[in-house]
């Protein structure tokens, strides 16, 4: 390698002298040739991780700056600041703190509605790139367990946005911890001794606030961080998914490099979240906690909300019937020594959607290799409409949870629409019963509809809109083919097929078995096949002619959509 | 044992004594409540018998068909007799009445009478039987020296905010009722609400909330009302709900479009 001869690389420029200095002491060279050249695919459908990512960068730098004035304590004292209908009323140290915030110290008010605005987006902004994920099928080997990360920081975003929402000690949030209290005395046997745990004696007690304060700047945000870079860790080894199109193959990626031009963009776009959260925090009031007052356990105000987030967990307690008609539910069923009950009507809501929601959500890899026995590494995304089953049973888990999620502002509902709330909570129940059925019918029809429509282009053509007359009088819209590189997306997917129960080791087929072919019946039985090359080459010759469209599969019955 | 106490104690004596209590409470009760009635109907009563002529003629041609003649009520409309003038003159003065249609709920409308007319109908349904009055002047005064705001906030979120919202935006009741936003009603018909407790509003009698604390009440609904709100647009100050729509609509979609235009290649 290098002789005494051979003189040190001297840089020529500022920069370079810079760089080579770096270079040389911390050896970041091979870290830039690695990084800077990882290959991003450009959709912008990859973009949500990246506001999520944001968003938790701007809750840090507001949140700290948060810190520096929040005092969270609940000694009592009166409040003497400078907003009017609160002076002289006597409130927890909490409360003031979070008032002088507001009205009292410069930018306040200001950073704790960025802060706010900005914890709302980062959940969102969480869930729709899960979303994103599910639907394209990005969550199959290898990246299961990059999922299963990501359900986490999902659910400690919503323990960051649940904990902070509580730390103003107003009456709103106070009623949150109301609920939570109520669910948490709902557990058998141990309810009672976890809520007095929890906020060192009967409810509200003195301690609360502080111990949500220190989950919430310091406990969840160490672990969100830690998950994050275990998340982009697992990004960078899996390389990133992207979706068919020529050229891109499961060796592949297909896209721009980190550097110059994604790092630009991306660094780029950090500004543009920022300056939409700081549109949002100048301009609309978030969580306008002078309304509200200090917190006092006798009192409810209407239109009593959690953050959206929460919302499909009230929601659910909302929709829970106490009566049905003339018949009264008996929820609450005692216990045989008859000291404690069982409280169901508490238990049932409060637990079990949200429960089901995040086993199927954490689960679903699984559930989805176990049903179509594909363990192969995937790389390509999956167009939705490719995986109707798929489709149909994430749209299902979405109304789900949307009619929760309606169902926590049924007051609003009610009032704007001039509805009755109690219609409104009758609808929602049985949206909440039926509505994932309907929803999944519905999309799988779309999801194969869309499919044919695909065959019918790649076969057919596109309607040029041009309408020509033959010489014999005849009218006929022209029809123009598609160029080679878009006809790849319609026809470049796996045309799936049931994978009939399989007989194990000793011959016999389990009962388990049996159970997952009839899973994956329901997942693949209707579909609808790519068109083939040989069925392109035919529909060439067939051009301009009328025989009707054969938009079915080539194997006849069992790819005809049912 | 058994005796002894028999000697000590005449067999009725628990009941006479029991009989006691619940007289002294009964009188007692009946003073106070009489004393609040009394101190609510001989305020500002002052109407001249020519305003409850003109107002017969006027509740005959306009209230009597649901209220029923000398206001003995039907049953499409309750009997006045006892409302006071306070009644009339929130629910008249507020278009409430006469009501558009029978529903959840008589809703607010423009005024159907003049001013006049409506302390005519007043005079004459007080002139019925006893009941509220209409508000001293000095109790809607929200400039008054003694007024204080943080009280009238405190007793307003503990007996108002659970149906009117905190920020007195209004809020649902059962089965297409609702509370209204308080927003630009006048001092007085707020007043005349807490006391005759019009539609399901519960009375707050001035034993329950006293006329100055009433008074303290109603500036901090003026307060929140003229002074704005402090940290931008107050998206209907409802709260979490209109927050969850605006981060969708106007944070997520906004970004959408960015990322939109971000990953588009330039052609």
């Amino acid at each position: 390698m290098s002789t005494s001869t051979t003189t040190e690389y001297q840089a020529s420029t500022p920069t370079g002298k810079i760089a080579n200095f770096m270079d040389t002491r911390a050896g970041l060279s091979p870290m830039v040739k690695e990084f800077g050249r990882k290959i991003f695919p450009d959709h912008w459908s990859f973009m949500f991780g990246e506001v999520a990512l944001y968003t938790f960068v701007i809750l840090l730098m507001s949140g700290t700056f948060l810190t520096l004035f929040f005092d969270p304590s609940m000694a009592h004292t009166t409040y003497e600041g400078s907003y009017k209908p609160l002076y002289g009323v006597e409130m927890s140290v909490a409360y003031a703190s979070a008032l002088d915030i507001s009205f009292d110290i410069r930018g306040g008010l200001f950073m704790r509605q960025v802060h706010h605005w900005a914890a709302l987006l980062f959940v969102a902004a969480m869930s729709v790139h899960m979303l994103r994920v599910f639907f394209t099928g990005a969550f199959r080997r290898p990246r299961e367990l990059n999922w299963v990360v990501g359900c986490t920081l999902l659910i400690l975003g919503l323990a960051a946005g649940f904990t902070g929402y509580s730390l103003p000690d107003e009456m709103l949030s106070g009623n949150g911890l109301r609920i939570i209290d109520g669910v948490v005395k709902a557990i058998p046997l141990i309810g009672t001794y976890i809520s007095f745990f929890l906020f060192g004696g009967e409810f509200p007690g003195d301690d609360i606030i502080g111990r949500l304060y220190i989950l919430h700047v310091l406990v969840v945000p160490a672990l969100i961080l830690l998950m994050i870079v275990i998340h982009l860790f697992m990004v960078v080894v899996h390389k990133h998914t992207q979706y068919p199109g020529p050229g891109r193959t499961e060796n592949n990626v297909v896209g721009y490099p980190v550097g110059p031009v994604y790092a630009a963009k991306a660094g780029g776009f950090f500004f543009i979240v920022f300056g939409v959260v700081a549109l949002l925090g100048g301009f609309f009031t978030i969580n306008a906690i002078w309304n509200y007052g200090p917190y006092d356990p006798s009192p409810v105000q209407a239109g009593t909300q959690p953050d959206w987030y929460i919302g499909f967990v009230d929601g659910a307690l909302r929709l829970m019937p106490g009566t049905l008609g003339d018949f009264s539910f008996k929820w609450d069923i005692p216990f045989p020594w008859g000291t404690n009950t069982l409280a169901l009507g508490v238990l049932l809501p409060a637990l079990v959607p949200a429960g089901i929601l995040f086993a199927v959500m954490f689960g679903w890899p699984w559930i989805e290799r176990w049903i179509t026995k594909d363990n192969r590494e995937h790389h390509i995304l999956d167009r939705p409409r490719n995986a109707p089953t798929r489709t149909g049973v994430g749209v299902a888990g979405i109304i789900w949870y949307c009619v929760m999620w309606a169902a926590a502002s049924s007051d609003l509902i009610a009032t704007h629409f001039s509805v009755s709330l109690n219609d409104v909570t009758y609808w929602l129940r049985a949206l909440f019963v039926f509505g994932p059925f309907i929803g999944f019918i519905i999309t799988k029809r779309v999801c194969l509809a869309l499919q044919r429509k695909d065959r019918e282009i790649v076969l057919h053509g596109r309607e040029a809109g041009v309408i020509e007359m033959t010489p014999e009088g005849e009218f006929r819209e022209r029809h123009e083919r598609l160029d080679d590189y878009r006809l790849y997306k319609l026809v470049s997917f796996e045309n799936k097929k049931p994978i009939p129960a399989q007989p194990g080791r000793d011959g016999k087929i389990k009962a388990s078995e049996k159970q997952r072919a009839k899973f994956n019946r329901w997942f693949y039985e209707e579909r609808v096949a790519p068109v083939t090359r040989e069925e392109l080459a035919e529909a060439k010759t067939h051009d301009h002619s009328d025989v009707p469209s054969a938009v079915e599969g080539q194997d006849g019955q069992s790819s005809i959509g049912h | 044992m058994k005796a002894l106490s028999q000697k000590r104690r005449h067999p009725i004596a628990g009941l006479a004594l029991l009989l006691l209590g619940l007289l002294i409470t009964g009188g007692l009760y009946s003073v106070a409540s009489t004393m609040n009635q009394a101190q609510a109907s001989n305020t500002g009563s002052s109407y001249s018998a020519e305003d409850i002529t003109e107002g017969e003629k006027l509740f005959n041609a306009n209230c009597a068909t649901c209220h029923g003649v000398e206001a003995v009520g039907t049953e499409n409309g309750p009997t006045l007799v006892g409302v006071g003038a306070a009644s009339v003159n929130f629910q008249v003065g507020t278009g409430r009445m006469p009501m558009q249609m029978q529903g959840p709920q008589a809703q607010a409308k423009p005024n159907q009478f003049s001013d006049e007319q409506t302390a005519q109908l007043a005079a004459y349904v007080a002139s019925l039987g006893a009941g509220p009055a209409i508000p001293e002047e000095q109790y809607l005064d929200t400039d008054h020296e003694d007024v204080d705001l943080g009280n009238g906030g405190t007793l307003f979120r503990v007996n108002c905010a659970m149906c009117h919202n905190a920020a007195a935006a209004g809020g649902a009741l059962t089965r297409g009722k609702y509370a209204p936003p308080l927003a630009g009603v006048s001092e007085q018909h707020i007043y005349e609400a807490m006391i005759t407790g019009p539609q399901n509003m519960p009375v707050f009698s001035d034993a329950n909330i006293k006329p100055e604390d009433k008074r303290d009440i109603i500036a901090f609904l003026k307060q929140i009302e003229s002074q704005g709100s402090p940290g931008g647009a107050a998206l209907g100050s409802l709260g979490p709900v209109s927050e969850g729509l605006l981060v969708w609509t106007g944070g997520l979609a906004v970004l959408i479009g960015f990322m939109v235009w971000l990953t588009s290649r330039s052609s």
